[in-house]
């Protein structure tokens, strides 16, 4: 009864729905948590420098990095063993949290990049999407953060500067992807594995994090999310993350 | 005429003496009646007098409501949020909680008003209006504390649906727009439902003054004559709104309990919410009403005769009942996570009882549960004004820090341990305080310019009773009035 095409698009919705199609790999066994993919997404995303502003604001919680090395213990003091860090970004969930209880649509789901978008423009601060979000990776503008003269030059045009009032969350470098989109469109032919990378992945002296295509069975990120040392944040949210961390510790030194 | 035979309560079923048994009955304001013109010119002297202390009152009220609300409300606007103590994970803070508090008062409005109209319950006729003016005054403040919460309030009618040229519609999936879209019914409906009983009043009021306030009252009373015609006609509309605005009371506070339960925070995703907000509300309306009454009828003239003690004890008593209920809804929100036993349920439930924040917790406990459940028992003390008010005070001090334990404690604990950090309120205290000033000056400038008493529902209470002696006793009976 359906139309082929309408078929067609069922499919390519199926495997988004389910795989997603920009996704991220996390190898946690090879993270030296140096923290050179937070520094490359501050430079890269525009996010502002508080410490330079109101340190006390920094020690209240409101420092603003999109990306945030996470590392915890176990057992009790003085007998503690660190765990693996663990950087922790915006998942891009197939199933967000974040979307529904927005009341202006300034939190919705891309259908061309099956990523999570937050429209600076449209948010009027309910901070809801925050609230709601279980991986607490959105950052809120609480105050305008000013930037001195010369800084200003490091400001990455590509991007927008937030206002205060607003809220801001990992794009997984979405201005790289439509550059590198747009690149491959110019030259007439797809987008290679490994051609776009966001800024934290090009950062990693490790290696640890991983970008590609998750709807291509082939691509290297494809590939590592299979590893037996898979995991996802918080899977019982069904969230559908786009994010897999790849377990360290006890297989601590094997490179799949 | 129909004529039914209804004691009031507390009417003494076996009396000693007969004098005593008189005197007993006058206690009750419907059974002792007073002229139509003299209670006329007695509810119109309480609104129309005021001394110096009045004044100097309302001059300490403005000047709080200015510098505390709207000036520190500015430097929120200019600065941004940051001046205020939410942080990560507590993106909700005080505004939120009083967004929730001040809704709950405006339930004892329209709970005394609609629910106890529609029941005919008679101890409700002199302190509706009252009532009522809490339920509206306590919606302004609700809605300035949403726009207090906004990170980018300037741009806050982008969740009006409104057709504009970019096309984009508010998001219903959103239960900030099912709250946006209860809160603005029920504040119109409120003011409608305020306005509607008001109407006969106003037209007292215009036929016993001069000046600029026979100016307002003609124009407010919408040429009200009191004829046969125009009080069936106002009679049918209160009937309607009293019916309807009941509904509305139940769902306004059922859908700001969805702002939470709705999320997937441990602590808020609960399916009990719904009815333990409705019933928490209540809870902190009545015993709020029972502080105003008070306030009422030791700063007003000719209020000992209006408000009396039967009135507090009445009130007393309801308080006491929804009290139960409340500890009931508490229970049960407590024991499902509990029994539940989530990791982060757990946490949180550790959190509350042995935190840092614990000493509020048990604190909410005692003036929720103890306060009212060691006093409101005895007939004696519910007729001691005084402690109702006390009793009131504590109540409200109870539910305000069960909101601030469901809003900003309960985010601390979140499913990421990595992000936990406690709430410190910054610029919110000024601020909430500037609102308490703001309802207070409202309701103060209001007394003085409509009359606080519905006076014709006190005298159509009047005429509908009157004692019958039925062989050796004397019985309360009540006519329908038709």
């Amino acid at each position: 009864m359906s139309h082929p095409h309408e078929d067609e698009h069922e499919h390519a919705k199926e495997i988004v729905e389910t795989s997603g199609k920009w996704g991220m790999v996390i190898d946690q066994d090879i993270c030296t948590g140096c923290q050179a993919c937070v520094a490359a997404c501050v430079m890269e995303n525009n996010t502002s420098f508080i410490g330079d502003v109101r340190e006390e604001d920094v020690a209240y919680g409101r420092s603003m990095q999109w990306i945030r090395i996470e590392r915890f213990w176990q057992g009790e003091y003085p007998k503690v063993k660190m765990t693996d860090y663990q950087p922790m970004m915006c998942q891009q969930c197939g199933n967000a949290p974040c979307e529904p209880v927005c009341p202006v649509y300034a939190s919705v789901h891309s259908a061309a990049e099956d990523l999570n978008l937050q429209v600076y423009n449209r948010c009027i601060g309910t901070r809801y999407c925050a609230n709601n979000c279980p991986y607490q990776v959105r950052q809120f503008n609480w105050r305008d953060w000013p930037l001195p003269a010369p800084m200003t030059q490091r400001l990455n045009p590509d991007v927008t500067v937030r206002q205060r009032g607003v809220m801001e969350k990992c794009t997984f470098c979405i201005q790289r992807i439509h550059k590198g989109e747009d690149q491959a469109k110019s030259e007439g032919r797809d987008v290679m594995d490994g051609e776009i990378v966001p800024a934290c992945a090009q950062a990693c002296p490790a290696d640890a994090i991983v970008f590609g295509r998750l709807d291509d069975p082939e691509s290297k990120v494809s590939r590592k999310a299979l590893d037996g040392r898979s995991f996802l944040q918080l899977e019982d949210l069904n969230t559908m993350p786009r994010v897999t961390y790849l377990k360290g510790g006890s297989t601590h030194g094997r490179n799949s | 005429m129909a004529v039914t035979a209804k004691p009031l309560p507390h009417a003494p079923e076996k009396a000693h003496g007969k004098e005593e048994e008189h005197e007993n009955f006058h206690e009750h304001l419907m059974l002792d009646p007073k002229p139509r013109a003299e209670m006329n010119a007695m509810a119109m002297e309480s609104m129309m007098s005021t001394n110096w202390k009045f004044w100097v009152v309302m001059v300490i009220l403005a000047a709080t409501v200015a510098y505390c609300l709207f000036y520190e409300w500015g430097v929120l606007i200019v600065d941004g949020q940051g001046t205020a103590g939410v942080t990560r994970p507590d993106y909700w803070g005080v505004f939120l909680v009083d967004v929730v508090f001040w809704i709950g008062i405006s339930h004892a409005g329209t709970f005394i008003s609609a629910i106890l109209r529609v029941l005919k319950i008679e101890a409700r006729r002199p302190f509706t209006r009252a009532a009522e003016l809490m339920t509206t005054f306590g919606l302004v403040q609700a809605g300035i504390s949403v726009f207090l919460h906004l990170g980018r309030v300037w741009v806050v009618y982008w969740m009006v649906p409104v057709p504009n040229q970019r096309t984009i519609w508010p998001d219903f999936h959103s239960p900030l727009m099912w709250d946006f879209m209860a809160i603005t019914t029920y504040l119109l409906c409120s003011t409608m439902y305020l306005y509607l009983p008001l109407i006969p009043d106003l037209a007292m009021a215009r036929d016993c003054t001069t000046g600029w306030r026979k100016a307002f009252y003609t124009v407010t009373s919408l040429g009200f004559r009191g004829n046969e015609f125009q009080w069936k006609h106002l009679a049918t509309a209160m009937n309607i709104f009293a019916v309807a605005i009941i509904p509305v009371m139940f769902s306004v506070h059922t859908i700001v309990s969805w702002d939470f339960a709705m999320a997937s925070r441990p602590g808020w995703s609960s399916t009990v919410f719904g009815p333990y907000f409705v019933i928490g509300a209540l809870h902190s309306g009545i015993s709020a009403v029972l502080l105003v009454l008070f306030l009422i009828r030791s700063t007003m003239k000719n209020m000992h005769y209006f408000l009396r003690l039967e009135h507090f004890d009445f009130l007393g008593r309801l308080s006491l009942i929804i009290s139960m209920a409340w500890a009931y809804f508490y229970f049960n929100d407590y024991i499902v996570p509990w029994y539940g036993g989530g990791s982060v349920e757990k946490r949180l439930l550790d959190f509350l009882a042995n935190g840092p924040e614990a000493p509020l917790w048990y604190l909410m406990l005692f003036c929720n549960i103890a306060v009212p459940w060691l006093i409101l028992w005895n007939k004696n003390w519910r007729r001691k004004p005084w402690l109702m008010a006390l009793v009131g005070i504590g109540i409200n001090i109870g539910m305000y820090l069960e909101r601030y334990i469901i809003i900003p404690v309960t985010v601390t604990i979140t499913r990421s341990p990595f992000i936990s950090r406690s709430y410190h309120p910054d610029i919110e205290i000024p601020i909430t305080i500037g609102m308490f000033a703001f309802f207070l000056l409202l309701y103060m400038g209001a007394s003085r310019l409509i009359p606080l008493i519905p006076v014709w529902e006190v005298e159509e209470g009047q005429v509908a009773h009157s004692l019958r002696t039925v062989g050796n006793t004397e019985v309360v009976s009540l006519s329908e009035l038709e």
